[in-house]
């Protein structure tokens, strides 16, 4: 966090100071590490094991926070007795294919879900086939409001007994073992956490792609919410789990998505074979108790704010305009589509997948056989570039007079060049104005999506099949000399506006029947009272702990989510120390620091009438109201693609046996079996050693932002392999000198550095060598500095719920010296293949 | 915009709590339009501009000693007793009214005396046009009543920025807190007015010797003993004046 987030790391520091105890967890010592009480090395892509050993510990010795777990988790449901676990199956949940290696997601139901229909199964073949579970994940449909439950917690089905077996079996040998953690330090680590929750207490977990871009990804994130909801650490002051962001933003465009696969607000994108119509889709979306029970208003809202007065009850609101999922069109997808043709343009925008993402020569290969490109970018990234220097043309696989690809290189405007949003990992709406106009040509991503959809309009003609372009609301006003759209009036729309055409307070307003409009129901309100609520900048001192009167956080300006369960069941808060959002007994409404996350005036025990729907179908004691039970999901019954629990599995290229389970990894990976994307085996002694990526302070991802600017590239001028003293004196490095990194997609040279901060990893009676590798280097793109693309040497398979590739934990060879050149280089290739 | 200060103002860079970013390095670098210091990868831990000089003028050192990473941001002391400044012939270097040490680039002529002088190995001549250049404290910034460009970039309150007495106050708190909670390796580096220049107006906050950050354990201003030397010069000339005009004396 130090190393990537500096600035947020301040508030780390800051508690630190105040008598907060900061463990680091990771591969590699970064400045994150220099900077806390604890370090703890890790071997990359064992973290699970870690998770389930802590989770182990709380549960072998009654240390969770039973009354906020009996209350506020799905602890006490019941499961489906045709559900089998891994200690039953090897490492397989019950349901798996292994044909299709898919699994048939029916039998990790609760009790008496099982007569849900095909349709509103998540999760399974179908949906993981697009992704689906990404948002079914979070919605949470697909199971009832009440299912049957034992509040003593000892029917062998309810999910705590589950858990309890599941997890028995990650112990702290096991961590010694796979993760070479000391039992002492997890001993340690254990004690603290689980010291540090409870009534009077919270603690918090921080993670960012160390944890997500594996082939059991997903899982990661779910063991930890498991442990912070066995130990009482959600929805109140200082807990939670934190997804650092890779840039500024990237929640934002998760929120209106960028995702091949969602809609704004984390409504799922339609499937053209399954959703005839709206209601066929609300229907098969499920999900009608809890907030997700109010999906018609907030997609009719959006429907309404897309297609304006074209979109009517009469036509089901456009919902037949919106675009339709055929399959998994992931990024990874589309490359491979390049590769074999059937892609023929390509939009990047802000990003440089020639050197940021995995298997650097498939993005290239694609790239290369496209028709059109276009890159809009501050700077010729590699990715404009390609064409005249991408690495295959120095080995011959490429020939610069043989692309065909007609690249169109947009520049544009930087952050201080354009004025609009910008929401942080904590969901905070923070307004920016242009400082100063962009040079030249260069635009904003409003200004050019704006004018390049003007410029279409302009074009269609009368057939049927351009009116979802031509009906759009394509109409902002538009200020200076080169006609920028508004950006204030783009978020006023998201906000959206009632029959009055007023801008509305709140997503409580949304309606079903197209009197409402609002680009993104989750923002509405940031415009509330016609004021751009994120430009709000009182100070902080000059306002209670929560600053609320600071930007704007989504939903409905809440700065903890699901707070609710910051006060007991009673809705009194669990101890004066921890007080946040409690019932006002009194007034009978809901009150404290921060908005509260439920009804405001519903009270703690308020019971659901029969047939209640949405919100209204939850207990005054539900606070976690996105979910169709308003549980915490301990174990999640529906909506991920490979298992109801987190399981340990071997990163797919591995030199460690997994000795939990026979299941070496993943059983539902996602691979790319071709020859573009060759694997290192599994366990093989050409590869022996564990290579992780990382990024720097000094650098900015794929380097697009940093190596042009002399300031930042003279602190890290050249890409670097970091090496523990043993594994150099091992392999004959020199620090300074050259090492070459190979896998089975090629090999790459970069300087060494020798450092003991780097540690050999003890796994019983055998150490593991580890490698880091920052990737911020690239081969031209303007830089000031150059160097190999590490992201060259991962492979691609991944995560089967979100598509997130498994660049953090790969096996490689190292030599000392630079790599061949030319021809050689594949002939060097071509023999660690063949081994 | 805030009224500059008429006190003697500092830098007390506390780096219990630097995290390495180098923000002060590129935060002066932009402000003060310094040019960038060349593109070498020096294999030395994080750190790959070396040291302070003509074209670095804030420096995070990066040291590895078994289990801890030490962090630390160095610059210009702006000494009590600036030894620079004595031997400056053409008074391009000054003292401001904030008692800050600064070089006016347009009245140096690149003599150099001033390099070796600096008993820290701080103010450097530019290669490519030969005069000499180190921090000024943001000595514009001051004018304008802002905080030097480090100190503001800094996330972590690393590098503080204010008058130095208030300064000194503070970081004695810091250190006693320090070594109350059992951290007895903290200890002040150039806080004291009586060290060998006189205390310096940038003073840091160690965890370890100033030798383990490249810091000199005992600096001395290089021209401490130059009115002691002018006097034995004096003297000695008086005694040889005395000497040749004893021996005409004698000769009569």
């Amino acid at each position: 966090m130090a190393e990537c987030h500096p600035v947020g790391f301040q508030w780390v520091m800051e508690a630190r100071d105040r008598g907060a105890k900061v463990f680091h967890i990771d591969p590699r010592f970064s400045r994150t590490s220099a900077s806390v009480d604890r370090y703890l090395p890790i071997r990359a892509g064992t973290d699970i094991v870690l998770l389930g050993a802590l989770i182990n510990h709380v549960l072998s010795n009654g240390l969770d926070f039973r009354e906020y777990v009996l209350a506020y988790t799905n602890a006490s449901t019941i499961v489906s007795e045709d559900f089998r676990d891994t200690e039953d199956l090897d490492g397989l949940f019950s349901g798996f294919d292994p044909e299709t290696r898919r699994y048939d997601t029916r039998s990790w139901a609760y009790e008496g879900d099982s007569g849900q229909t095909d349709e509103m199964r998540e999760g399974d073949e179908r949906h993981a086939e697009a992704a689906g579970s990404d948002s079914y994940g979070a919605r949470g449909a697909g199971s009832s409001a009440e299912p049957p439950s034992d509040p003593t917690l000892s029917h062998p089905r309810c999910v705590y007994q589950i858990l309890k077996r599941h997890f028995s079996r990650y112990t702290p040998e096991m961590v010694a073992e796979l993760c070479g953690i000391e039992p002492e330090r997890f001993a340690e680590l254990a004690e603290a956490v689980t010291a540090n929750s409870g009534r009077e207490r919270t603690t918090a977990w921080v993670y960012s792609v160390g944890w997500t871009q594996h082939s059991v990804g997903v899982q990661y994130i779910r063991a930890a919410s498991i442990l912070q909801l066995l130990l009482g650490n959600m929805g109140r002051p200082g807990g939670g789990i934190m997804a650092l962001r890779g840039h500024a933003s990237i929640q934002g465009s998760t929120d209106i998505p960028t995702l091949f696969n969602l809609l704004p607000g984390y409504i799922a994108m339609p499937h053209a074979h399954r959703h005839d119509g709206l209601d066929h889709y609300i229907e098969a979306e499920g999900g009608e108790t809890g907030y997700w029970g109010n999906r018609r208003a907030y997609l009719v809202s959006l429907l309404k704010a897309w297609w304006g007065d074209a979109a009517t009850a009469d036509n089901d609101f456009c919902f037949d305009y919106l675009p339709r999922l055929t399959g998994d069109h992931g990024h990874y997808t589309t490359v491979m589509g390049q590769i074999d043709g059937t892609v023929k343009g390509y939009f990047v925008v802000g990003e440089n997948p020639a050197v940021g993402s995995a298997n650097g020569k498939a993005q290239r290969l694609g790239l290369a056989n496209l028709d059109w490109l276009v890159v809009r970018d501050l700077m010729l990234v590699e990715t404009a570039t390609f064409w005249k220097d991408a690495p295959e043309l120095e080995t011959g696989e490429l020939r610069t007079e043989d692309i065909g690809t007609e690249v169109f290189f947009m520049p544009a405007a930087s952050h201080v060049e354009k004025d609009g949003t910008f929401t942080n990992t904590q969901r905070l709406l923070q307004w920016r104005e242009k400082a100063i106009e962009p040079p030249d040509d260069c635009r904003s991503d409003l200004w050019f999506y704006y004018h390049l959809g003007k410029k279409i309009r302009a074009l269609l003609g009368d057939d049927e099949r351009d009116r979802p372009v031509k009906e759009l609301t394509w109409d902002y006003p538009e200020h200076g000399e080169q006609r920028d759209p508004s950006a204030e009036a783009v978020l006023r729309e998201i906000n959206g506006t009632g029959p009055d055409g007023k801008a509305l307070p709140s997503l409580r307003e949304l309606k079903p029947d197209g009197s409402t409009s609002c680009g993104c129901w989750i923002y509405c309100g940031v415009y509330a009272g016609e004021v751009n609520q994120a430009a709000r900048r009182k100070p902080g001192r000059e306002q209670g702990p929560t600053a609320l009167e600071w930007g704007w956080a989504w939903p409905a300006n809440r700065r903890v989510l699901y707070n609710r369960a910051s006060a007991d069941p009673d809705g009194r808060p669990w101890s004066e120390r921890k007080k946040y959002v409690w019932w006002d007994a009194d007034k009978r409404e809901w009150t404290g620091d921060d908005v509260p996350d439920f009804e405001e005036h519903k009270p703690p025990d308020y019971t659901p009438p029969e047939g209640a729907k949405a919100q209204d179908a939850l207990r005054g004691t539900d606070p976690f109201i996105m979910q169709s039970d308003g549980k915490g999901w301990l174990y999640v019954p529906a909506g991920l693609s490979d298992g109801p629990l987190p399981a340990h599995y071997e990163p797919h290229e591995s030199p460690v046996r997994n000795t939990l389970y026979g299941e070496q990894s993943n059983p539902a990976r996602r691979t790319v079996d071709r020859p573009e994307n060759p694997y290192n085996p599994a366990l093989s002694d050409r590869f022996p050693y564990v290579f992780t990526t990382s990024r720097l302070t000094e650098h900015h991802t794929a380097g697009g932002m940093s190596r042009p600017l002399a300031y930042l590239a003279e602190l890290q001028p050249a890409a670097f392999v970091e090496v523990s003293p043993r594994m150099a004196a091992e392999v004959g490095l020199e620090n300074g000198g050259w090492a070459t990194v190979i896998t089975t997609r090629t090999a790459i040279e970069l300087r060494v550095l020798v450092t003991d901060r780097v540690r050999p990893l003890r796994l019983g009676d055998r150490t593991v060598h580890q490698i880091v590798m920052p990737y911020h280097w690239g081969y031209g793109g303007g830089g000031l500095v150059t160097g190999d693309v590490v992201n060259d040497l991962s492979p691609i398979v991944l995560d089967p719920n979100v598509f997130i590739q498994e660049s953090k934990a790969g096996t490689c060879d190292v030599r000392p010296g630079r790599r061949p050149r030319g021809r050689a280089l594949l002939d060097l290739i071509e023999r660690y293949r063949d081994g | 915009m805030a009224e500059p200060s008429t006190r003697r103002m500092g830098f007390f860079t506390d780096t219990t709590v630097c995290i390495g970013c180098k923000a002060c390095e590129v935060a002066c670098k932009e402000w003060n339009d310094v040019p960038d210091d060349g593109f070498v990868f020096r294999a030395t831990s994080y750190d790959n501009t070396g040291a302070l000089g003509a074209d670095t003028w804030r420096h995070v050192a990066f040291i590895e000693t078994g289990d801890r990473w030490l962090m630390s941001s160095d610059v210009c002391k702006h000494c009590t007793n600036a030894a620079c400044l004595d031997v400056c012939p053409t008074g391009a270097l000054f003292r401001t009214e904030f008692d800050t040490v600064v070089v006016q680039a347009d009245v140096c002529n690149g003599c150099g005396y001033c390099v070796p002088a600096c008993p820290y190995g701080v103010i450097d001549r530019r290669e490519r046009d030969g005069r000499a250049f180190k921090c000024t404290m943001c000595y514009d910034r001051q004018l304008g009543g802002l905080e030097p460009a480090c100190a503001k970039a800094c996330p972590t309150q690393s590098i503080q920025f204010g008058p130095l007495d208030e300064l000194r106050v503070r970081a004695q708190e810091r250190v006693e807190r320090l070594h109350a909670e059992g951290n007895t390796d903290a200890r002040l580096y150039g806080d004291s007015p009586d060290d060998g220049v006189g205390g310096a107006g940038a003073f840091f906050l160690l965890q370890d010797e100033p030798e383990a950050y490249g810091l000199p354990p005992d600096p001395v201003v290089t021209t401490k003993d130059l009115p002691q030397m002018w006097r034995w010069a004096g003297g000695a000339a008086l005694a040889m004046t005395g000497a040749v005009a004893a021996c005409f004396l004698r000769r009569r």
